[in-house]
């Protein structure tokens, strides 16, 4: 296996809504501070990999337009995965090991302005017996919540310190749209949006872009003085049918947790990307990380949600907080689809 | 394969097929660049942008150089005519088409830019249409100018000397 790591992070200041601008017109500026921060220009990079979901933008095939931000003519290699940018990398951390290339650039980014998120996110679900029925990301959430609720795991003062420390978290992440400092009791005594769901437990709306840079071996020593290297990273899929699966655990977070070495422990820190705050205790628990490990320094996906660029942004925080010395050792995770369906599991680490 | 139904349920009709139909809205956002193009093309103006590294102009302009990846600022007021640089006739019809079969749907190279836009070509038999062909815009009138390419009802010929087709490489 080569050595790969991530070298360079660069993230949009997310917002509610992005209404002045296109996805390139957002995307561009994200794109050039990543190339920028190391220092290449797009003719270093071998391979591009973007994720991003046409249904938000409502345009088919809307992620060739945003391929301009590059600059891809004369053609350059590249693919794009209809999924959060983290998968993007997997793909990207492949063709570096197939040893041709050495540097790639990954993208994510939406926008969820121009629909109603909640809705869009239901044309993913199973399209005869559940997607019908429009159950949208909250209640889907909301199912899942009750379930860790009742299973005695978690109670509502734990959900709330998930989300109390997200936001307190958030507000030294300049870059974060939701951020506060309100107390466990402070957040329980805010009313129900729909019992057992808090507004606090969901994520803000938000548009938003994402790019990292990740090279082999000694580019990437050229290119960043402290590469984040890849230790391991794995995903892991679970049955699309939610009466199949125990939502009060993740068996795919644990499995590719497992082979990405989630194991041998000694982690200074952890970037989940988990939307709702029950989903932040499930995947915690999964991954067998105790209580010392601090979670989400950024703030998570609680404080800026860019749906497509979340989960990269995770990895890109994971590392650049590596890179800057600031933990040597960190764990990040990548989620997609309804209740945590689909999981990667990165475990990152600097040169101390 | 028959499938064998409690007695209760025996004479109910069988559901072989459902419909669901979905439906989602979007607003749509053009963006700068392209919200400048929509305004001008309200004023009865083409406006593209030029690239600030290959000096190409892009119409319509999207804010981005797709050859070199920067940022497109510097807006260019095209004249209304151009060149047809590949066409094609239509035959077929489809839902939503609203036009008579056949016609020609045309690349038209504008004078000064360096991307094709797509529109209609009329008041020129179908298969006189040719590459080359020198046309010029012909817009809605002016109290019915509004934010949209419509603006621009359609292209007809303007009656100069058919261009060169090697004057058009790498744009047709």
């Amino acid at each position: 296996m080569r050595d790969v790591a991530i070298v360079s992070f660069a993230q949009s200041k997310h917002v509610r809504a992005q209404t002045d601008s296109n996805e390139v017109e957002m995307l561009m500026p994200v794109v050039r501070e990543a190339l920028d921060n190391v220092g290449i220009g797009m003719d270093r990079v071998g391979f591009t990999c973007s994720g991003s979901t046409d249904y938000l933008s409502g345009q088919a095939f809307s992620f060739v337009m945003t391929l301009d931000s590059v600059g891809p003519w004369p053609p350059i290699s590249e693919s794009h995965v209809e999924m959060d940018g983290a998968w993007a990398l997997y793909e990207a951390w492949v063709k570096l090991q197939i040893g041709e290339i050495d540097v790639a650039l990954i993208y994510a980014y939406s926008k969820s302005s121009p629909g109603n998120v909640r809705e869009v996110l239901t044309r993913q679900l199973d399209p005869y017996f559940v997607a019908p029925l429009w159950p949208d990301t909250i209640a889907m959430a909301g199912l899942q919540t009750r379930a860790l609720l009742d299973s005695g795991t978690a109670t509502p003062a734990d959900l709330a310190a998930v989300a109390a420390t997200a936001r307190r978290n958030a507000l030294a992440n300049p870059y974060a749209l939701l951020t506060g400092d309100a107390s466990v009791e402070d957040l329980l005594a805010q009313p129900m949006l729909a019992d057992p769901m808090h507004v606090w437990d969901c994520p803000p709306i938000t548009d938003g872009c994402a790019a990292v840079v990740i090279a082999a071996d000694d580019v990437a020593r050229e290119l960043s003085k402290n590469p984040a290297w890849i230790r391991g990273i794995d995903h892991r899929i679970e049955s699309q049918a939610l009466g199949l699966r125990d939502l009060t655990t993740s068996v795919s977070t644990a499995t590719a947790g497992s082979k990405a070495g989630v194991s041998a422990g000694g982690f200074d820190f952890a970037e989940l990307h988990a939307p709702f705050t029950a989903q932040e205790l499930i995947a915690r628990n999964s991954l067998g990380l105790d209580a010392s490990v601090p979670i989400n320094p950024s703030g998570g996906a609680l404080s800026a949600n860019p749906v497509m660029a979340a989960g990269l942004i995770r990895l890109g925080e994971a590392a650049s907080r590596i890179s800057r010395g600031e933990g040597n050792r960190a764990i990040a995770t990548a989620t997609s689809g309804p209740c945590l369906q689909q999981n990667l599991v990165c475990v990152l680490e600097g040169s101390a | 394969m028959s499938l064998v139904l409690p007695p209760s349920i025996a004479d109910v009709e069988q559901v072989k097929s459902v419909r669901t139909p979905a439906h989602l809205d979007y607003s749509y956002t053009p963006g700068k660049a392209m919200s400048s193009f929509l305004r001008g093309l309200e004023q009865k103006k083409i406006i593209g942008q030029k690239c600030p590294q290959c000096g190409k102009v892009y119409v319509p302009p999207r804010g981005a150089c797709p050859t070199d990846g920067v940022p497109t600022v510097e807006e260019v007021e095209l004249p209304h005519t151009g060149t047809i640089t590949t066409f094609c006739v239509v035959n077929v019809s489809f839902y939503g088409q609203g036009m008579e079969i056949p016609y020609v749907s045309a690349l038209v190279l504008l004078d000064g830019s360096d991307i094709p836009l797509m529109h209609l070509m009329q008041e020129v038999p179908y298969d006189q249409v040719r590459s080359g062909m020198r046309v010029e815009a012909v817009w809605v009138p002016d109290d019915e100018l509004k934010p949209t390419l419509e603006s621009i009802k359609w292209f007809r010929p303007n009656g100069e000397p058919d261009m060169d087709s090697a004057s058009m490489r790498g744009n047709a």
